[in-house]
């Protein structure tokens, strides 16, 4: 008892085994959760994206099956272009290669640069959709006026769960203009 | 820093105070900096019921009367943060500062200076929080949840602020929770072994645990913020291929144990008080430590309950659910405990009694609407409305509140040498236990018939119960100054209190006077 | 006296409301399978934790009237016992496995996304709602936004609230009965989330997500609902609206909105009047820019500028067209060119050039805002 005194234990020890804990959960945010995030997202599916690009796989095609494909285009509130799907909906059949294009203008007097995201849904799909070329893959620069196709090519894995009939694929244009560009817009 | 706190022992024992000022910016006794932390905390909570009686008054009938919208969810967002951060953490580590040195049987805390440097960047913290509402724009106004973008790329240009903010709240707390886990595992009088141990100590240690764990979490999620909003980086900004959703798993995985944060420490409390006036042991000491343990592990995977409307799959939205559920096993293990621990005691209904149990009742009755929140599929109807805000208001108005002010009532007289006027802390318990009742039961209704929370003005279908509601947030308010002015009275001009004034009490804390000298335990106790 | 007339004047107000409001307790049964699933489990859960407080409570009341020293108690020394520690653990245990059992058998049906016969697309702005519905056969899209209808003399109480006060659109969305409705949400700015309570479907619209969910309406009528995501300022003003009709009226409906949609683009094309376009200007106004600028174009200090007596309302017509066309990067402006019409965007420019005192004089017409856009 008496000699309790001396023999209390370090409080370096446990200083040291915090911080590390802190400055552990503060680099697994970082380094951890976030793309933990990224590839639960990318095995399931979940938030629909599809970023990477595949290369086109030797699938037979699944003459049985066709399943409907709609093409939705929006616009990010601040994005002033005009945006839309040359076609809105085409039946696809699991396998085969299949090209569609959007149409987006810069109306706008400045030069822009704008980038797609995709999403798609049911995002269970996600995994089964594969674009070899798509205009989400890189940002879109527009001049002042100008227009453009831009081309989207993608397969459909057979394996593709049966429920699945319809596939929705949205794209969200965001203005992603560097802050030159967009000084332009700064009235006066 | 380290270095420097072993010699804190030789360094001023059996000094008194100094004086003025200086014994307040300087101090790195363990008991003055619990006084500061308390009225601290309770200074905000003041401040943060004021920003509450705005937006009961706003409420108080369909329309806009007061305020305009973008004040509304100022204030509602400078409420949620400032009664979070800036009351009810910090009521519990100035509890904890006080007391758990005196219930370990400890000189002080492990690491006075650092104890002193964790109480005084968080007056820095609140007043640059306060002031955004002075800047142009107005202050943070998305939610004390601060969901990105809204808080990012749609947020006022004081955000820069409450970031900073946030940080010196997140630093305030690692190092206070630091110094508890340090005292506790290294300053316990010879013989206080672990299960010995004061439940409050026990349930402090898991917190501070917790805080370690999370602070840095809730430090990162800002700093994202803080990189997207400045530079460039794109976390949480679709446009540049980030996700929105990202931003809330990150929050709630700091968010769900920041709840517990809030209430383990009220579970010590509450088994402090009633065994004390149960005149009874507590019942299943053991398993209340067990619950709170798995309690406190469980809140580490339930996070995306917050967010079942979200969008999350099947399989995630069915495990996030059962896991929630099962949250109720441990939190009714401790109720039952409590109950059982009054059941064939010898009960007085002592001010701090009065707050202890009317926590148990209404504590639960905010777990069962937690726990029919955990039911996903119901939780698309009850997710964002009023009855969420009930519930949450529940667990911590007469849940964490009530605990500390039971707290108060039963240390002050340890404290301050004096008793408390005994009607007077029942009038202030009764007017607040029927204003919190009036003011919070209410929001169930509204919520089930589909109020939406966070919006300033409603249809006419919820007005009823919105006036009512705001009658009971007013009586609720006003009732906290007599609180105050029962502390002052009792420190300016109470009865002299005895060394332990109540009968059935335990603990360390009551084998030295009252008031407690200066330097307690400066040779350790002994312990049987 | 002061205090006899606030008790009076708090009397009458209470009896008033009372008068005007009911005081519903409960969550609404709702109009489809799912929805009274979902009332079942809530109901379920509730009489659980009712017949568990009743017993908990019961046990403590009982030992507070009984057990209490006043009354000569005198404590027992038990304090612990494995046996009942264990039944406390694992009763509850038991009866929140039933619950979840039940609760994953409706969750399970809720994520049934199997072939749904109409799909609306449903995208919130910063505060109302865009509806889109997805139909390949249709000749015109139908699209359209759905805001809040209550005037704001009635929010800022100088006129009588309507009993739909904060519940009303100018276009409610009309869909089937007995049929599956496929709901794919998403945002153009913040999150917002998009809720009918007689539904049972809440769903966030997440900028850059596409979320899902369905429904089948029972019962034909007007269900109401609001955001319940926190989306900024007017976050309490932004309803929704949903008219459920029998397939055949929704299917003459969508015809008709078709036609009204091919008929809404000839009107880019025709002639317009200075009085014509501001009235319909003043329409526009009020359903797209109010909210913020403010119905008297004063704006808010601080947050939204004004118009009245603003430097582009009374510059040259070029300016003023590029700021609400293309919006006004990194502040809440957003770029209306892909919101308005070209009519609906020449009323409201003209409208907002010639109100309030500002009195250019000129007018914007649907050509000249279509040739804006061309960039010429």
């Amino acid at each position: 008892m008496s000699d309790a005194d001396n023999a209390r234990p370090s409080h370096t020890r446990i200083i040291v085994k915090m911080v590390s804990v802190v400055f552990g959960m503060l680099a697994f945010v970082f380094v951890g959760l976030v793309p933990m995030y990224n590839l639960i997202c990318e095995w399931t599916g979940i938030t629909g994206r599809t970023n990477e690009a595949s290369l086109v796989q030797d699938y037979v095609v699944d003459e049985n099956r066709s399943i409907k494909v709609q093409f939705l285009a929006n616009n990010n509130a601040d994005m002033p272009w005009q945006f839309r799907p040359m076609v809105k909906t085409i039946t696809a059949k699991p396998g085969e290669v299949v090209e569609v294009s959007y149409f987006a203008k810069n109306a706008t007097r400045r030069d822009m640069t704008a980038q797609a995201i995709p999403s798609l849904s049911p995002f269970e799909v996600t995994p089964y959709f594969h674009k070899t070329e798509c205009f989400c893959f890189n940002q879109q620069p527009l001049t002042a006026g100008e227009d453009v196709e831009m081309a989207l090519v993608f397969q459909i894995d057979p394996d593709l769960p049966a429920w699945v009939q319809t596939i929705s694929l949205s794209y969200t244009l965001y203005d992603v203009s560097s802050e030159q560009q967009s000084a332009a817009v700064t009235f006066q | 820093m380290t270095t420097a706190t072993h010699d804190h022992d030789h360094d001023h024992e059996h000094h008194g105070p100094a004086k003025g000022l200086t014994r307040w910016l300087y101090t790195t006794n363990h008991k003055d900096i619990g006084t500061m932390y308390l009225w601290f905390s309770f200074a905000m909570f003041l401040l943060g019921g004021s920003f509450a009686m705005v937006i009961r008054a706003e409420l108080f009938q369909p329309g806009l009367q007061l305020v305009q919208p973008e004040f509304f969810n100022q204030m509602t967002t400078m409420h949620g943060l400032i009664m979070v951060f800036g009351a009810v953490m910090p009521a519990f580590v100035g509890l904890a500062n006080w007391m758990i040195p005196m219930m370990v049987g400890a000189p002080d805390m492990a690491l006075p200076r650092m104890n002193n440097l964790s109480f005084w960047i968080l007056p820095f913290a609140f007043a640059m929080l306060a002031s955004t509402l002075f800047m142009e724009g107005g202050g943070p106004n998305f939610g004390w949840t601060f969901y990105a973008p809204l808080s990012t790329t749609y947020a006022p240009p004081s955000v820069t602020f409450f970031i900073f903010a946030v940080h010196i709240m997140g630093a305030s707390s690692i190092m206070g929770a630091i110094n508890i886990v340090a005292t506790i595992l290294n300053m316990r009088a010879p013989g206080m072994t672990l299960m010995k141990m004061p439940l409050f100590v026990w349930t402090w240690l898991i917190t501070a645990y917790l805080l370690i764990a999370v602070m840095p979490v809730l430090a990162g999620v800002v700093t994202m913020m803080l990189m997207d909003i400045h530079f460039g980086t794109a976390f949480f900004n679709a446009a540049g291929g980030g996700s929105p959703v990202l931003f809330q798993h990150i929050f709630w995985f700091f968010g769900h144990p920041e709840v517990y944060i809030m209430i383990l420490p009220a579970f010590g409390i509450v088994s402090a008080i009633i065994p004390a006036f149960a005149r009874k042991r507590l019942f299943g000491y053991s398993s209340m430590v067990y619950a709170t343990a798995s309690i406190a592990f469980l809140s580490f995977i339930v996070w995306a309950h917050h967010m079942f409307t979200v969008g999350i799959p099947f399989l995630g939205e069915a495990f996030f659910m059962w896991a929630t559920m099962l949250i109720a096993v441990p939190t009714g293990v401790k109720v039952f405990n409590w109950v059982t621990t009054m059941f064939r005691g010898s009960m007085t209904f002592e001010t701090p009694m009065l707050f202890a149990i009317c926590f148990v009742v209404l504590f639960t009755i905010g777990g069962f609407s937690g726990l029919m929140l955990a039911v996903a599929p119901a939780d698309f109807q009850y997710h964002d409305t009023y009855f969420v805000v009930a519930h949450f208001h529940y667990v911590l108005v007469p849940g964490a509140v009530f605990s500390i002010m039971a707290g108060v009532y039963y240390w002050l007289p340890k404290w301050s040498g004096k008793m408390y006027n005994e009607t007077l802390g029942k009038v202030h318990f009764w007017l607040s236990f029927i204003g919190v009742n009036v003011l919070f039961f209410p929001q169930h209704f509204l919520g089930l018939a589909g109020m939406p929370r966070r919006i300033p003005d409603y249809a006419l279908q919820f007005a009823d119960f919105n006036m009512v509601s705001s009658i009971g947030g007013f009586l609720f308010g006003a009732s906290q100054l007599l609180f105050l002015y029962i502390v002052v009275h009792t420190i300016v001009a109470g009865k002299p209190a005895p060394a332990k004034p109540w009968e059935g009490a335990e603990g360390l804390e009551w084998t030295v006077d009252s008031p407690a000298p200066y330097h307690t335990f400066s040779t350790p106790p002994k312990i049987d | 006296m002061k205090l006899q007339r606030v008790f009076v004047a708090l009397t009458a107000l209470l009896i008033s409301s009372v008068a005007r409001a009911d005081w519903t307790l409960n969550m609404p049964r709702g109009v489809t399978d799912i929805s009274q699933e979902v009332y079942g489990l809530h109901m379920l859960t509730f009489w659980v934790c009712v017949v568990i407080g009743v017993l908990v409570f019961g046990v403590m009341f009982y030992s507070m009237f009984k057990h209490r020293k006043s009354k000569g108690a005198v404590s027992s020394n038990f304090h612990e016992s494995t046996k009942v520690e264990l039944a406390w653990t694992l009763i509850p245990a038991a009866v929140i496995f039933a619950i979840g059992v039940k609760a994953t058998y409706t969750l399970a049906d809720m994520y049934n996304f199997e072939e749904s016969e109409v799909t609306l697309e449903v995208v919130g702005y910063q505060w109302r709602w865009r509806y889109r519905y997805i139909d390949e056969n249709a000749e015109q899209e139908v699209s359209f936004f759905s805001s809040m209808a209550t005037p704001r003399d009635e929010i800022n109480n100088r006129l009588e609230k309507n009993e739909n006060y904060l519940l009303e659109v100018d276009e409610p969305v009309v869909l089937p009965t007995g049929t599956k409705v496929r709901f794919l949400l998403s945002s153009a700015d913040v999150i917002h989330s998009w809720w009918v309570p007689a539904l049972a479907v809440k769903k966030d619209a997440i900028p850059g997500i596409v979320n899902e969910a369905w429904t089948i309406i029972n019962e034909e009528g007007t269900y109401r609902g609001q955001c319940t995501e926190l989306c900024g300022k007017d976050h309490g003003f932004m309803p929704v609206v949903v008219e459920a009709v029998s397939p055949e009226e929704f299917e003459q409906w969508l015809a008709d909105k078709e036609q009204e949609a091919i008929e809404l683009a000839e009107l880019n094309d025709r002639e317009w009047t200075f009085e014509e376009l501001m009235e319909r200007g003043e329409e526009v106004y009020t359903s797209a820019c109010a909210s913020c600028h403010q119905p008297n174009g004063s704006g808010v200090p601080g947050a939204f500028p004004a118009l009245a007596n603003s430097p582009i309302a009374l510059g040259p017509a070029e300016g003023h067209l590029n700021v609400v066309v293309n919006g006004v990067r990194g502040t809440a402006m957003a770029a209306y060119g892909n919101q308005l019409s070209d009519a609906d965007m020449a009323a409201v420019i003209t409208y907002e050039r010639n109100a309030w005192g500002n009195d250019v004089g000129d007018m914007v017409t649907p050509v000249d805002v279509y040739n804006f856009k061309a960039g010429e």
